[in-house]
């Protein structure tokens, strides 16, 4: 019987239900006895000129053994994103000026790990503020800014063509809005955590909590000056990652260069409040979206103007708009759509992936256009979208932007979930509830979603080799941290070979066995990794076959798995003699290695229904009910794929919601710890509805796409319109996420206001 | 600063060390004992990733002196494990992988005391009482969608039964709204 598709628990469990997972702060390794611990000293000024630094009353503190500022340190200062301007560089240590609340000033070494907060708050620093460029508008006038050198804060402009002024001239209607697409924190439950050791051989173990070992080893190399082989990357277990743990911090090239630099060990592990302001955050995006069609609801023209925010020093959330423009469109077929977007920096943190990382900024503007152009002509959004979005015959489609869409039936996601949902029903309890004027009232959305994943490395490598004692090893380039690659690569391998999944390992995060690896970020594994895994299992059996050939006394043609016995026998032929992939491993080393090559990426599509319950008088939202339709190909393990969509939808919510990262306009962040931001616990939050639809792809031979991130993706634009919704009977088209009660309160007593 | 002696019974087993006043539980069970199944996730006792039990209550471990501690019992995940330290034996622990009730597992150890704490003041579960009662430990990963499950089947209960019942109930559900939001 196929294991494909089955609900088999996960192998990792046993040991992160009992003595707890091993995350990088949890080592004991030997490489790090003695370990000195790191403090870093950060700015509390958002933009300031540094007049001094004395650090020698830090210096006696006890158990110190050393204090650095940037004049310590002989390492060229980073540009962390390679397109931005090249003046953009981030100092080690901040010497002459802080460009955002949370940056390094000075780095505190200690003994003891409670020694090191006691220390730093000795360091003085004296800051002459500057005035603070926090909104993306303010830092368009290039009136002020963070790199004089640079002479302009525009780290990036992607299509700089002016807009074509009759671009909606043959619309009937057109609609055109701002809206604003918040700023998240990913807030992985694990915080940043590095710890380095240099061996007598001259070479670095470093063990960092990352999504991607290869890349973090790479970066980190490069910053430190020293040839890749020098640096040995560890991966322990990694509590989440979200997309802000995707490439190197410079806090982990810093921690390996003191490390060099005392001839100790070096351990670093943030706090919370540090890491709401110095780790990467996501999203961001100041939009103008103008949609422009007939009366009878047919969309001609689109058009998405970005204004990106990247913090006060570039990095890859100045390329997530071009993710953003390729999706513009949507799942929709539209005739004419344009975009451009420009980025610049602000005295923020810096901005970079978060689950979705330029598509959910997509998404959640078109389906927002959908929604104010359904409103204008008085169609049901179900039926606008319907009536928009590309038919089945048409894949792969090609849109206006130039991106081949692999496969889809985005009007047959739709109908699923309005079915799931019972719409038609739904629509009668909010007349109902209108009717009566009750003060609660119930909103419906709707979202229609199609994103990319496997968008950035299309290849992934895999080894996998078969034991004596008929166990088996896998090593993988891709780098889970909570998606259940042990179970999920374990099951594949175990389907082709009859192996069974507990007498399979599966290992990653170690550059020393897996030199070349592009980790987990952007849905990618299993559609790469996955099948990489696959293809090893093929390639492992025809190796097998050969040696059993000969063995055997048969021809490689006449050979097959009994996979319920993890062997080679002839086919056809009961009774004759056999021998076990563990029998071939005993005779001589049965190993493979392999990398499988996409070379495109997919795309996964699917449709939400949100129900929401607004409470007229106070403003707040309660999410009732969230019907999903998220079609990723076929589904390897429902077990794990549920779980993806959980978080993701979640994740979704939580943005419509609750959670936004603020900063007041000197640039002071006001939600840097978990009291402070709207992080969603479980009272907050329903219980799911998941409608399973699964359309191949023809990109790889088992018709994988990705999942991790389609729930954020298909739930923040529906819950945003489903609160809408609820009010539009007042006359409300759009209400900014996150839709705080406030926010939504205001709304109201201006609708109110403007129709008295 | 003068250290005090503590002694504190940890999954069944008498420590003693001298420790600083200042010394968080959360951080004498780690460093201290080398229990690192518990984690810490915050500084605001927000997040509950520390959560243990002591004398039998959830508490945060974050928010616990380890002088506070002292001549109590702490129970923290790697006491639900057995003697072996790595039985699944418990309803709490089993329930979580049955129904995929981590990812990361950083705030699984938190988790798991919450629940089992949570079952023992309350046994009689329903999915409102759980999501209420688990407030004060955050998931970022699962979407609290498998972890209500696992403590409704630790509690007994039939976990498609009582998700049907929620989702019809038209019982209000909090929703603090903590962000102000910037601007409007």
């Amino acid at each position: 019987m196929s294991i494909m598709g089955t609900r088999v628990v996960r192998v990792e469990d046993p040991v992160f239900l009992t003595r707890g997972a091993t995350y990088t702060d949890d080592l004991t390794d030997e490489r790090l006895t003695g370990a000195l611990h790191l403090t870093l000293v950060r700015s509390p000024i958002a933009h300031a000129t540094i007049t001094s630094i004395d650090v020698e009353a830090a210096r006696e503190a006890p158990g110190v053994v050393a204090v650095l500022t940037g004049a310590d340190i002989d390492l060229e200062a980073p540009l962390l994103f390679a397109g931005a301007p090249k003046q953009m560089v981030r100092p080690w240590l901040a010497t002459e000026r802080v460009r955002f609340v949370g940056e390094p000033v000075a780095a505190v070494l200690t003994e003891e790990r409670y020694q090191g907060p006691d220390a730093a708050e000795l360091v003085d620093v004296d800051y002459e503020p500057l005035p603070a460029v926090v909104d993306v508008r303010e830092a368009l006038k290039d009136e002020n800014l963070l790199f004089p050198d640079a002479g302009t804060n525009t780290c990036s402009v992607y299509n700089k063509e002016d807009p074509d002024p009759d671009f909606f001239a043959d619309c009937e209607v057109v609609v055109t809005r701002e809206i604003i697409n918040q700023r998240v924190a990913a807030a992985s439950l694990e915080t940043r955590a590095a710890s380095a050791a240099w061996g007598d051989d001259g070479r670095c173990t470093l063990f960092v909590s990352n999504q991607n070992a290869q890349g973090a080893r790479d970066e980190v190399a490069g910053w430190l000056g020293v040839d890749a082989s020098q640096i040995h990357v560890i991966l322990p277990d990694v509590g989440g990652g979200f997309g802000a743990k995707i490439g190197a911090d410079p806090e982990f090239a810093l921690v390996a260069w003191l490390a060099r630099h005392t001839g100790r060990p070096v351990r670093w592990s943030e706090s919370r409040s540090e890491n709401m302001t110095g780790m990467v955050q996501g999203r961001d995006q100041r939009q103008t979206i103008t949609i422009g069609g007939s009366r009878d609801g047919r969309v001609k023209a689109y058009r998405l103007d970005v204004i990106a925010d990247a913090g006060a020093y570039p990095r890859l959330g100045v390329f997530l708009p071009v993710f953003t423009r390729m999706m513009a469109p949507g799942t929709y077929d539209i005739e004419k759509v344009d975009s451009r977007a420009t980025v610049v920096v602000t005295n923020t943190t810096s901005t970079a992936a978060y689950r979705g990382a330029g598509r959910p900024e997509a998404t959640s503007a078109i389906e927002r256009a959908m929604d104010l152009f359904a409103a204008e002509i008085g169609m049901d959004p179900a039926e606008i979208r319907k009536i928009n979005v590309v038919a089945p015959e048409k894949f792969p489609f090609t849109t206006k932007g130039g991106v081949e869409y692999d496969s889809g039936e985005y009007a047959k996601a739709i109908d699923l979930a309005l079915e799931a949902s019972d719409y038609a029903t739904l629509r009668e309890v909010q007349k109902a509830r209108r009717e009566r004027g009750d003060a609660k009232q119930i909103g419906i959305g709707v979202s229609s979603y199609v994103e990319i994943t496997g968008g950035g490395a299309f290849a992934e490598n895999a080894s996998l080799e078969v034991h004596a004692d008929g166990t088996a090893l896998v090593w993988t380039g891709t780098s889970p941290h909570g998606q259940g690659h042990a179970t999920a690569w374990a099951m594949l391998a175990s389907e082709q070979l009859g192996i069974p999944v507990d007498k399979i390992t599966v290992r990653h995060g170690d550059t020393d066995h897996v030199p070349r690896g592009g980790g987990t970020m952007g849905s990618r594994s299993l559609q790469t990794g996955g099948v990489a895994v696959h293809q090893a299992s093929l390639e492992l059996i025809d190796l097998a076959k050969a040696r059993a050939a000969e063995i055997l006394e048969a021809s490689v043609e006449d050979l097959e798995v009994d996979t319920a016995n993890a062997a080679i026998v002839v086919r056809g032929a009961p009774g004759s003699p056999t021998v076990s992939f563990a029998q071939l491993a005993e005779r001589e080393e049965l190993k493979v290695q392999t990398v499988f090559d996409g070379k495109k990426a997919t795309f996964p599509f699917g449709s939400h229904v949100a129900v929401v319950e607004v409470d007229t008088e106070t403003g707040k939202v309660t999410v009732e009910r969230i019907w999903a339709v998220d079609d990723a190909g076929p589904v390897l393990n429902p077990l794990l794929c549920e779980g993806q969509r959980h978080g993701g939808i979640a994740q979704g919510i939580a943005q419509a919601l609750l959670e936004e990262v603020v900063f007041d306009p000197d640039g002071q962040p006001l939600t840097a710890t978990f009291a402070d931001y709207g992080f969603p616990s479980a009272a907050e939050l329903p219980s799911f509805d998941l409608v399973t639809m699964e359309t191949p792809t023809p990109i790889n031979p088992l018709g994988f796409k990705g999942i991790g991130e389609a729930g954020t993706i298909g739930s923040a634009p529906a819950v945003q319109s489903a609160v809408v919704d609820a009010l539009s009977h007042l006359g409300i088209r759009h209400i900014d996420m996150p839709t705080t009660p406030l926010r939504v309160w205001e709304a109201i007593q201006d609708a109110v206001k403007e129709d008295g | 600063m003068t250290n005090v002696k503590v002694d504190i019974t940890v999954n069944g087993r008498t420590t003693t060390d001298d420790v600083e006043p200042r010394l968080l539980l959360a951080h004498y069970l780690r460093e201290n004992l080398g229990l690192k199944a518990t984690n810490i996730g915050c500084d605001t006792t927000s997040c509950g990733a520390c959560t243990v039990l002591l004398d039998g209550e959830s508490v945060k471990s974050c928010t616990v002196l380890a002088v506070q501690a002292d001549q109590l019992a702490v129970t923290t995940m790697e006491g639900l494990a057995g003697e072996s330290g790595d039985s699944l034996d418990n309803p709490v622990t089993a329930a979580f992988r049955a129904e995929h009730g981590l990812q990361c597992g950083f705030c699984t150890p938190g988790m798991v005391m919450a629940v089992t704490g949570l079952i023992a003041e309350n046994p009689d579960l329903d999915e409102r009482a759980v999501r209420e009662g688990l407030e004060g430990n955050l998931c970022r990963c699962t979407g609290y969608h498998n972890i209500v499950r696992a403590a409704l089947v630790a509690a007994g209960k039939d976990p498609d039964a009582e998700q049907e019942i929620e989702a019809e109930s038209d019982a209000a559900r909090t929703a603090p709204g903590f962000s102000a939001g910037s601007g409007s």
